[in-house]
């Protein structure tokens, strides 16, 4: 997977609001299966497929004990969708306000030769 | 699918700003992330067209974005495909501005948004902008245990 790859499979796994809960209690401590359903109505089979699309995307991994499946956060590929964000916030906020002031000048000039 | 999009209310007529968008002469005055100067800009504005833009930043680095100009329509929108230029760059990227009309002057509409594949085109771009508080929250939370 390429990074392009990789930050559209991370932020598809964030639209979810039931995959941001699980990964905002992952935020807290490492939890089970079942602790992890239990906050929501839904049933194991749907946790399991958001746990599967949030494992896909490398955003939790999976260890198993005995019976008991633990699931922790693995922060890298939410670090580099931050990264992508930032990086471009900043150099388009700073070029968009020079376009703005760029224009603003044009459109004075304009309006006196007009007059 | 990753985007990033930015509004502008500028007090400047639409064709200006469009000008500014689509000239060798407008870009020059303002693409690049700090106050330094953009030294190279050479701009086919069709479609079909490329640009090249080099700007010096600050620091004294150089850095050339490219890209190839995918919609034209005065003095409405530009869309776009761009680039860091050299290896080791962000695979190609879009952008898409849009202007709009309001009472004294141009609402600008910005956004920079991975080239999406045919997988992620649908649907995730609504969800996305729901997310970013979230994400971000998370992860403030996230790089201060790292």
């Amino acid at each position: 997977m390429n990074q392009a790859e990789r930050l559209d499979r991370t932020f598809a796994a964030l639209t979810d609001p039931t995959r941001r809960a699980i990964l905002a209690r992952l935020e807290r401590a490492d939890a089970s299966v079942s602790e992890l359903a239990k906050p929501h109505a839904i049933k194991l089979p749907a946790i399991m497929k958001h746990l599967g699309i949030l494992d896909d995307a490398g955003l939790i991994t999976r260890s198993k004990t005995g019976r008991t499946v633990t699931v922790r956060l693995s922060p890298k590929p939410m670090r580099e969708a931050m990264e992508w964000l930032r990086r471009y916030e900043r150099f388009w906020n700073t070029s968009l306000d020079r376009l703005t002031a760029y224009a603003e000048a044009k459109e004075t000039q304009a309006r006196r030769s007009d007059k | 699918m990753t985007s990033l999009t930015l509004v502008r209310r500028i007090k400047a007529r639409p064709a200006i700003v469009f000008e500014a968008l689509v000239t060798a002469e407008g870009i020059a005055q303002w693409w690049g992330p700090d106050a330094g100067p953009v030294v190279v800009a050479e701009v086919d504005a069709r479609v079909g067209g490329r640009f090249k833009v080099r700007f010096r930043m600050l620091s004294g680095s150089e850095h050339e974005t490219t890209g190839e100009f995918l919609e034209i329509v005065p003095p409405e929108r530009v869309s776009m495909t761009w680039q860091w230029a050299g290896e080791d760059a962000d695979p190609e990227s879009r952008i898409d501005i849009v202007l709009r009309a309001i009472g004294d002057g141009t609402e600008l509409t910005f956004t920079h948004a991975q080239l999406p594949d045919a997988k992620t085109r649908d649907g995730h771009v609504k969800g996305w902008n729901g997310s970013l508080d979230k994400l971000e929250a998370i992860f403030a939370k996230g790089e201060a245990g790292v």
